[in-house]
């Protein structure tokens, strides 16, 4: 699975994408940042307060119940501030 | 017609409303984001502009043709620029050209609503005191809330 990182989601865990094979028991997004946060202390840090995360599965905005597969591509962000 | 750009570059105001003209267009209407000073504390050097490459240009299409289905505009274009910006820099423009001027006006403003919710850019504003990522505004989230489209 292609996780891709944005903002200060990236700021906390340190650099922008990575490539992950998730366990079975992983298969949400909620149960993917979960899995995500025991990878470092920058993740842990950044997935501290999933209300303030947003997330995308292939470049679309998703709920984080929303099922995942490994093929997928998946982005953690804050809140969208543009324009 | 629409037309979407994302980039690093400034662009002409101008020219963009030039292109957009036709015979049977009648009303533009333009709007254009400004970088501003809200830092509260200190005074904004400058405002750096991330975006999701892919999804936001994805993204921006989609609300272009939202507000072209909605009021039948001929023409949409939206410009968001990334990257450092400085104070007075424009970051978007938006032009909505029309037969008559209340769709022009109408389009603009609900590009620009969903623009702020729904479209990924993130804003960090670099302060005396340091770099600091804008969080969202309640307010903008009840404004592309209120809009009830017709065909969506």
């Amino acid at each position: 699975m292609r996780i891709l990182y944005f903002a200060w989601v990236r700021d906390n865990i340190g650099y922008s994408q990575e490539e992950l094979s998730c366990p079975e028991h992983v298969r949400t997004i909620n149960q993917l940042a979960e899995y995500l946060k025991l990878q470092s202390e920058g993740h842990a840090r950044a997935f501290d307060d999933m209300s303030v995360i947003r997330a995308a599965r292939n470049q679309q905005f998703v709920t984080h119940d929303t099922k995942l597969s490994d093929a997928d591509e998946v982005a953690f962000f804050p809140p969208v501030t543009g324009g | 017609m629409i037309k979407i750009s994302i980039q690093q570059e400034d662009f002409d105001v101008s020219s963009e409303i030039n292109s957009m003209s036709s015979k049977t267009i009648g009303a533009i209407a333009t709007f254009s984001g400004i970088v501003r000073d809200s830092s509260e504390s200190s005074s904004l050097i400058s405002l750096t502009l991330e975006h999701y490459p892919g999804m936001s240009e994805a993204a921006l299409e989609k609300i272009a043709n939202a507000a072209k289905r909605e009021w039948s505009l001929e023409a949409v274009r939206i410009i968001h620029r990334v990257g450092r910006l400085l104070p007075e820099d424009t970051i978007v423009f938006v032009g909505c050209a029309s037969a008559h001027r209340q769709a022009a006006f109408d389009g603009c403003r609900l590009i620009m609503d969903f623009l702020k919710t729904d479209a990924p850019f993130w804003k960090s504003e670099e302060t005396q005191d340091g770099s600091f990522w804008i969080s969202e505004r309640e307010k903008d989230k009840k404004a592309s809330e209120s809009w009830l489209l017709k065909n969506t």
